[in-house]
């Protein structure tokens, strides 16, 4: 198979004044690279954090070019349109050119790749698929798993990059013990975004940077005003990119309205889909306690929005998609010691033989807790925990951790 | 230094053209509607491109509505023939083919009222990518106030028969439009031979600026304008004179007829030689669209397996500069709608680069991208998932 060699970023002195500029005050070497047969691509969101990664590779004097992914059409929902202005759309016309502003200042190749059916197959139609069923779904790893870390690793190296690079808050090590590659949490606890990351594979890993997993949030900014990054000071986005506005029941309602019933045989979905079916309310006992109005409405843990008046805090303890009815309970009932999980990749070493002694964070914002994991096959575990956990939610991930290596992960069945 | 081998998106501006148009930037300012010595010399010097212009298509001067490209004189054609027309029902016929500039136009006519046909074109193997000029006359009803059809279609290169459908349209009392976009400067044009009643063209396609075009009008015909604001162009398209982009039309116009034929002789084989070339290099490679009705610089290949967007991008990064589709539509998740309604697979379609030559173009150029291509599809293909999924439903 041929050689691609990237051509180096554009010559400075006829690009971006700025980087001239920069160059004379000292601040960005505005060297011609070193040519390296190891190009990186750096998936480029328009936001501070990857683009602070594509001006520290640049500073490096790698060769390196952008990638934006277009993964969903913020123009294609109709009743969607009217939500007022979401300046954090995923793939907005903002978000491209904001990317491609600070690839025009870094005077790096810069392309767009449309991923919106692979998006669409692996990530959103799971997600609707995941409320309909009465899971929590986590877009963000399917992404990750099925689009950013394959398909534009793919296009990365169909271009001519064989590695790729993210903002992502994480670190990759090479065990040279083992051989294997090694994910391990952030510096930074509080970015740390390792929990998104427990499917990458041996593959995946070996052909990825994270520039950022040794520094804080505060330290990235610091180098995005340094090297004069035109987003530095833009501010984050919190919500699912293809929902951005928060309203995933919008969402869902408007995206299968626009695919026809989805009780029609050919919409993929794995449920018949009667969205916004009511149904009812009962407590771990089974008394009927009031009305639901849809169970994708709800999510384990949730105390608000129930219509119950019980004097006491009453939480939804699970859902109960075939008979379409929430239960709830107390807090007491929340809680679980065991949970089972599909789909296990196992980071540091292939499938273990017996139980391994770990940390379990259930949620991405939850303190890891000790447990013990015990694989049932290739793909399945058990997960029983020390202590029993609040709201244990089908559809979310267990990540397994020891100590700051990710050792694996899998999806919350029961 | 690239090598750039997309001339149907854009042409570089010829060195003449630029020193005829500088002047009328500096020191020959004029309004070409003023009064005074200043205008007179910008009204004489538009009068002039004009006439140039004219000469180009075989039309007379007065016939040429200048515009600001050929997207501008797409919609005064259509909207305009449409707002003139009497007939209190209205139906265009047009092709599957046609430039967004045309299929846009119609489809806000459509939600105006105006019914529309879209008559298919040839699917191959024979004459691919060519409309059948007999679809077109069952196509017409009493309601047909105007049939729009291309001459050369930007993507294929092939090239329509507009003068069978011209016959056709004059024994029916049709009005004919012609998007000439793509053929004038690369195959010789001349509206009475051709037998059109509205033609398209636009500078930067061959050798001119961007921003600037061209409508012929033939006399007699009548539209009504798309914009208000005075009475320049004799009243069908107001505004200040762009005189510089005129004068540059008008020169590009003059060089246009001179190395149109020379030009022809030299890039024809050229591209002869790439499609050969890549043919033999590299396995499946297939040419889309009738090799025999095209203009001569345009050769449009499918590579399946090969991902056209990670194609692009890869050869661009490797110095040589081609498009899959038309430039407006870049990062569209949509396969081409010229090749589909070609009738290539979605798959195919997305597979499929566009190569075209122009006058700047050299065998070196050529020898080069020959050397270049064939590697970058070979890794594209070799990096490449399995086959492709089931497709998600497609919106609306």
């Amino acid at each position: 198979m041929s050689e691609l060699k990237l051509r180096p970023p554009k010559d400075p002195a006829s690009g971006a004044v700025s980087l001239a500029a920069k160059a004379a005050d000292g601040e960005i070497a505005a060297t011609e690279p070193p040519s390296r047969a190891g190009a990186v691509a750096i998936a480029m969101s328009g936001g501070v954090d990857s683009s602070t990664v594509a001006a520290i590779l640049r500073e490096r004097g790698e060769a390196i070019v952008g990638l934006t992914m277009q993964l969903w059409n913020q123009r294609r929902l109709p009743q969607l349109q009217g939500d007022g202005p979401a300046p954090h759309r995923c793939c907005s016309l903002d978000d491209v050119y904001d990317a491609r502003r600070v690839a025009e200042h870094l005077a790096i190749p810069y392309y767009v790749i449309n991923f919106e059916r692979e998006f669409e197959e692996t990530v959103v139609r799971p997600f609707v698929d995941d409320y309909l069923s009465g899971r929590t779904p986590i877009p963000c790893t399917h992404c990750n798993n099925h689009v950013k870390f394959d398909q534009l690793l793919t296009t990365a190296r169909q271009i001519g990059a064989e590695r790729i690079a993210t903002g992502h808050y994480a670190r990759v090590r090479h065990n040279r013990a083992t051989g294997r590659y090694e994910l391990l949490r952030a510096v930074d606890e509080n970015k740390d975004q390792s929990y998104f990351l427990f499917g990458l594979t041996q593959e995946q890993l070996a052909r990825t940077d994270f520039p950022l997993g040794e520094l804080t949030k505060h330290e990235v900014r610091e180098i995005a005003r340094r090297l004069a990054v035109p987003v530095a000071e833009k501010p984050e986005s919190q919500e699912i990119c293809f929902v951005p506005t928060g309203n995933y029941v919008r969402f869902i309602e408007s995206y299968l309205q626009e695919q026809g019933s989805a009780a029609r045989s050919d919409s993929g979905f794995t449920q018949i889909a009667q969205l916004g079916a009511p149904g009812e309310i009962v407590s771990t006992s089974g008394e009927v306690l009031g009305r639901h109005n849809g169970l994708h409405n709800y999510t384990v843990g949730q105390r608000r929005g129930l219509g119950l008046a019980a004097g006491h805090p009453v939480y939804v303890v699970a859902l109960d998609r075939e008979r379409n009815r929430l239960v709830v309970g107390e807090d007491s009932e929340l809680r679980r010691a065991t949970c089972e999980v599909g789909s296990v990749n196992w980071i540091p070493y292939e499938v273990p033989e017996g139980p391994v002694r770990a940390t379990v964070r259930i949620r991405n914002r939850h303190v890891p807790a000790e447990a013990e994991i015990t694989p049932l096959d290739a793909t399945m575990a058990r997960v029983v925990f020390a202590e029993p956990q609040r709201a244990i939610t089908p559809g979310q991930a267990a990540v397994f951790y020891d100590g700051e290596r990710v050792l694996g992960g899998g999806w919350i069945s029961r | 230094m690239a090598i750039y081998l997309d001339y149907n998106a854009t042409t570089p501006v010829a060195p003449a053209v630029l020193e005829a148009m500088l002047p009328f930037l500096q020191g020959n300012y004029g309004n070409a509607g003023s009064v005074h010595s200043a205008g007179q010399r910008a009204r004489a010097a538009v009068d002039a491109a004009r006439e140039s212009v004219a000469a180009l298509i075989g039309a007379k001067s007065s016939e040429i509505v200048f515009t600001s490209g050929g997207t501008e004189a797409d919609n005064l054609a259509i909207f305009g023939t449409v707002a003139a027309s009497p007939k209190p029902r209205k139906h265009i016929i047009t092709t599957a083919i046609e430039h967004h500039a045309i299929l846009h136009s119609c489809e806000e006519l459509a939600r105006q009222g105006v019914e529309i046909t879209v008559v298919p074109v040839r699917r191959g193997p024979d004459a691919q990518g060519v409309v059948d000029s007999e679809e077109i006359r069952r196509a017409i009803r009493p309601e047909t106030v105007l049939i729009t059809v291309m001459h050369a279609n930007n993507e294929l290169g092939t090239i329509q028969p507009i003068e069978e459908i011209a016959r056709i349209a004059a024994e029916t009392g049709v009005r004919f439009h012609c998007d000439a976009v793509q053929s004038a400067g690369k195959v010789p044009l001349d509206v009475k031979r051709l037998g059109v009643d509205l033609m398209s063209i636009s500078a930067h396609k061959f050798c001119g600026p961007k921003g600037i075009g061209a409508l012929y009008v033939r006399t007699g015909m009548n539209i009504a304008p798309r914009a208000f604001g005075g009475h320049a162009e004799r009243d069908r398209r107001p505004g200040t004179e762009n005189v510089h982009g005129i004068i540059a039309i008008g020169k590009a116009a003059e060089l246009a007829r001179q190395l149109l034929a020379e030009d022809a002789a030299r890039i024809a084989p050229l591209r002869d030689r790439l499609e050969a070339a890549l043919l033999e290099r590299i396995p499946a490679a297939r040419v889309n669209g009738d090799r025999t009705r095209r203009v001569p610089n345009t050769t449009n290949i499918s590579f399946p397996g090969a991902a056209g967007e990670a194609l692009l991008i890869a050869l661009d990064l490797q110095g040589v500069e081609c498009s899959t589709g038309a430039a407006c539509s870049s990062g569209s998740t949509e396969p081409s709608h010229v090749l589909t309604a070609a009738g290539l697979s979605r798959d195919d379609a997305r597979a499929s680069l566009r190569f075209s030559l122009g006058r700047p173009t050299t065998a070196a150029e050529i020898d080069r991208a020959i050397e270049i291509i064939p590697g970058v599809v070979e890794r594209i293909r070799a990096l490449s998932p399995r086959a492709p999924q089931a497709e998600a439903a497609p919106a609306r």
